[in-house]
């Protein structure tokens, strides 16, 4: 269950901003997670409503972009999409890659009131 | 609050304890100086919305979730760097074995070398005090409920357990092998432990704990002979995962390949 201490550090980071700008409340949040960045979606959305009540985000629309995980054969250069952490490389089978992108785990905006 | 976490979390959950003293130190110990804060810099874009939200501003913040943690990760990784102090992240499964190995460990080191520990778990000083009765200094971090440590925790046992120049710092983390893969606490390596009473597919099941380790310690080995654990194929789930990782086979009871352990430790740390 880390999903709870992530929550908890987007409450934590979202009230910090929140405080700064003299603002109410939080009207809409978007995030953007990586499909590899470890996040297990339905603990998620279970610690979401707990760890929000009483905080700024309590009544924010949640808006979550997926990014999907992109690696880079490091053999044959390769690009392609990967769903789990031990897909090898379609093109040649290698399974040492570089990822360009699915580790995300970002807060990019708050609406704020 | 807490200056370093601002933690949200019920306060009285985390407790740092060394054995033997009387909760010298909790997390919600107020009056201790906390002395580092970080306040996250970003820029902010402001940008005035008409969806009919009358004062609503959108705010950008670009930040990484898990920021807090990782900047007080680079604080302490910095700090061990400073005093050539090698910090080993050990991870792994409930029962695998992490506190006998580092039992043995702590009898079979040489003995000019200072070894110290933080043990991480839900409940008890059982771990810190076998790690003490075995001859090394220890910390115990109960996590109440958390499934893992964070660089937070760990900055403030480091602050009670004040580890010398050259040292040897184990940090044994909750036994879980999902949870503490995501959280840096600052270490120099990760050693994720298996036993071959587990599964050969657990590679392939958990793969974040072996993409983010350097170094994985396949225990028991006195037991293959009993099990159906297959060695070959579980380093091969592993390779799949994390093509670079190395590998020991030992017995941390019976001390077979605990040598290679004590080996590596020190190449690694010379290398560090």
């Amino acid at each position: 269950m880390h999903e709870l201490s992530i929550v908890l550090s987007i409450v934590d980071q979202v009230q910090e901003e929140v405080f700064k700008l003299e603002a109410k409340t939080v009207k809409r949040i978007e995030l953007e997670i990586g499909n590899l960045a470890g996040i297990e979606w339905q603990s998620f959305d279970f610690a979401w409503q707990p760890a929000t009540q009483n905080t700024v985000l309590e009544h924010a629309e949640r808006i979550v972009y997926r990014i999907p995980a992109i690696a880079v054969c490091s053999d044959c250069n390769h690009e392609f999409e990967k769903t789990a952490v031990y897909d090898s490389c379609p093109n040649c089978g290698n399974f040492l890659h570089h990822l360009k992108s699915g580790k995300e785990l970002k807060i990019k905006s708050i609406l704020i009131e | 609050m807490c200056a370093t976490c601002g933690c949200s979390q019920p306060e009285e959950a985390v407790t740092i304890t060394r054995p033997g003293i009387v909760q010298e130190h909790t997390h919600s110990h107020h009056g201790h100086p906390h002395a580092h804060h970080h306040e996250a810099h970003h820029h902010h874009h402001h940008h005035e919305e008409d969806h009919n939200h009358g004062r609503a501003k959108e705010v950008l913040l670009e930040v990484d979730i898990l920021q807090k943690n990782n900047l007080l990760a680079q604080r302490n990784r910095g700090w061990l760097e400073a005093k050539n102090i090698f910090a080993i992240n050990l991870v792994s499964s409930p029962g695998s074995g992490k506190t006998t190995l580092l039992e043995t460990t702590i009898k079979r080191i040489d003995s000019s070398k200072k070894v110290y520990v933080i043990e991480g778990d839900q409940q008890t000083m059982q771990d810190a005090n076998r790690i003490e009765a075995a001859g090394a200094e220890a910390i115990q971090i109960n996590t109440g409920k958390g499934c893992h440590l964070d660089s937070h925790m760990v900055h403030h046992a480091i602050e009670d357990l004040k580890p010398k120049d050259g040292s040897l710092l184990f940090v044994e983390n909750v036994g879980n092998l999902v949870c503490p893969s995501m959280f840096d606490l600052g270490e120099s390596a990760r050693v994720v432990v298996i036993s071959v009473t587990e599964g050969d597919d657990k590679p392939l099941k958990y793969p974040d704990m072996f993409a983010t380790s350097q170094l994985c310690i396949i225990n028991k080995i006195d037991l293959l002979p009993y099990v159906d654990f297959d060695v070959a194929k579980a380093k091969e789930y592993a390779l799949r995962i994390n093509p670079k990782l190395k590998f020991i086979e030992l017995s941390a009871t019976k001390g077979d390949g605990v040598d290679d352990w004590l080996t590596w430790l020190e190449t690694n740390q010379n290398q560090s």
